[in-house]
């Protein structure tokens, strides 16, 4: 066989896969957003923002990321941290903390439902403690601060290990000698990670806040589990356009949403964190 | 560290160096408790009676009652969405490999233009809400005859695996000498033979890894399996659409039953966790 050609043939069916089930699906979803029976128009748009539940869908989605991500930004430093310093049971605290990784985001939020439940965990510990009489009702729809808060929570438990194994991994590459060096000039353990971890982590950190954001912009499973719709967010509304609306036009301007905040803010961190070439270890 | 340095140093830092273990220990004890705590939390519910799980207020400890799994495993529909879960993840997982360790073998052994172009394709499916796919997707799949079937969830799902195959197996084979190889070229080999004696077995438990991998990918996924199946519906999307209506029981044994399977799953992986995510830096 022709040397040349190989690379090429190997790559054609993963190319071609991803032209087909990737590429072209997103120049539809835009082609579905802007047309109503095959005329250009912004109509759908205009239905979705229209919507009365629309402000509160983007404030909750916006709200949920904001919150969510620095939280599970500082919870994965520090569980990379105590990973890459334990010496006993390394592989064990590893293994354990990424453990979520590999659950589902329905099985999560069903996870902290059986806390926030009314009849749940939660409300055994408080009515145990003395704290309450009976139990709270903490996932009604009079009660949208505490479905916030347990979606909040339910997240931050169910998507810091993402971030957790890529900043290990970036530690993993960070020369020990600067640490040494540091540490033989008498800076304390928090000087030399907000010194010499932090600044070399850079790329890591770079690469774990892009995903980490763009998936915070895709809750959508925890918070049906949890609050129904009584905590509208984007990707559960596209849902509801597509299937209980049964408006296709609509779940795609919905969609582009979604994509465009996502590339939006992508395009953001790769700026404010970006690496210049010189500086990579 | 020299001597030198260490022996005046040794014992100021020596009560400090041991309080910072502790600390380090006492951390790392209490973050596992917050993972681990609410599975078990989940799992002692699901090892509950029905009454149990729906009384006031609750025991901390199962009390190995089978009856709420059994409910589980009878409800109508359950047994086929388990099924049908099996059967998608399965095939993700043969097309994600199929598709996706060819590319991560051709990018780590040669260099050809366009090689730039079709890892920055990878990684930009990275940067995309990739479920979101399935709402054109379905239109597509009603034309093609794929609505509603296990093939078409599983090409939704194989763009989710695929760029995790892709970049595994690339760590995988880049790290087998490519020397390995030129000799078995030398004794006669052929690129292909050379290629299934020596590299396959090599690679062989990390394939397998990034296979398992694509498996739980599938096996969690809840919105495009969602929009997208409607009869053959898989656990995820059953569980997500009787959300409303299931008694609690139904929820607690649906979700262990979908957490169980992603626990070995993670176990079996957790070698090749950082080459999933560890090189998306470079």
């Amino acid at each position: 066989m022709n040397g040349k050609a190989l690379p090429y043939l190997l790559l054609m069916p993963a190319t071609l896969f991803l032209c087909v089930f990737f590429l072209y699906p997103f120049a539809l979803v835009a082609f579905e957003a802007v047309t109503r029976d095959g005329a250009f128009t912004l109509d759908n748009f205009r239905t979705m923002a229209g919507s009365w539940k629309f402000p509160a869908t983007v404030r909750n989605t916006l709200l949920l990321a904001a919150i969510v991500v620095p939280i599970q930004l500082a919870m994965a430093l520090l569980m990379a941290s105590v990973v890459s310093r334990l010496e006993t049971g390394r592989s064990a605290a590893l293994y354990i903390f990424a453990i979520p990784l590999g659950i589902s985001d329905l099985a999560a939020g069903l996870i902290w439902l059986a806390i926030f439940d009314q009849s749940g965990f939660l409300n055994t510990l408080l009515s145990g403690l003395g704290i309450v009489d009976r139990p709270i009702m903490f996932l009604g729809y009079q009660s949208k601060l505490t479905i916030f808060i347990a979606v909040v929570l339910a997240e931050i438990w169910r998507a810091t290990a993402i971030m957790m194994v890529i900043l290990v991994a970036g530690m993993g590459l960070i020369p020990r000698e600067y640490h040494e060096a540091a540490e033989v000039f008498g800076a304390s353990p928090w000087k030399r990670f907000v010194r010499i971890t932090l600044p070399l982590l850079r790329p890591s950190l770079q690469t774990a806040i892009i995903l980490r954001v763009i998936l915070a912009f895709e809750v959508f499973a925890v918070v049906a589990a949890l609050g129904g719709t009584n905590l509208p967010v984007l990707m559960g509304e596209t849902y509801n356009w597509q299937f209980t609306l049964q408006d296709r036009n609509v779940a795609a301007a919905s969609a582009l949403l979604i994509l465009a905040i996502s590339i939006g803010f992508t395009l953001f961190f790769l700026r404010v964190l970006r690496v210049p070439r010189e500086a990579r270890i | 560290m020299s001597a030198v340095a260490e022996a005046p140093v040794a014992a100021a830092t020596a009560d400090a160096r041991k309080a910072g273990d502790w600390l380090l220990v006492a951390t790392a004890i209490l973050l596992c408790i917050w993972v681990l705590l609410p599975i078990y939390l989940l799992i002692v519910n699901a090892l509950s009676s029905p009454q149990e799980v729906t009384a006031f207020p609750k025991r901390f400890f199962p009390s190995f009652d089978v009856g709420s799994l059994a409910f589980f495993i009878n409800f109508a529909g359950v047994a086929r969405a388990l099924w049908n879960s099996v059967l998608v993840a399965t095939l993700t997982m043969v097309l994600s490999i199929g598709f996706g360790a060819p590319a991560g073998y051709a990018l780590s052994r040669f260099d050809f233009p366009g090689k730039e172009t079709f890892r920055f394709l990878v990684l930009m499916t990275r940067a995309f809400p990739l479920p979101l796919l399935a709402l054109p997707l379905a239109v597509m799949f009603i034309r093609t005859g794929l609505d509603d079937t296990a093939l078409g969830l599983a090409l939704v799902h194989t763009t989710l695996a695929l760029p995790f195959a892709v970049l595994i197996t690339f760590s995988l084979f880049s790290g087998i000498p490519v020397e390995l190889e030129e000799a078995a070229w030398t004794l006669g080999c052929t690129r292909l033979q050379a290629f299934r004696k020596v590299i396959l077995p090599l690679a062989l438990p990390g394939i397998a890894a990034s296979a398992v991998f694509a498996f739980t990918i599938s096996w969690n996924e809840v919105f495009a399996a969602a929009v997208l199946t409607i009869e053959n519906r898989t656990l995820t999307a059953f569980l997500l659409q009787s959300l409303g209506e299931s008694p609690l029981y139904l929820k607690f044994a649906g979700g262990a039953a979908l957490v169980v399977p992603a626990l070995i799953f993670i176990f079996a992986v957790r070698k090749y966790l950082f080459a999933m995510w560890g090189i998306a830096n470079r």
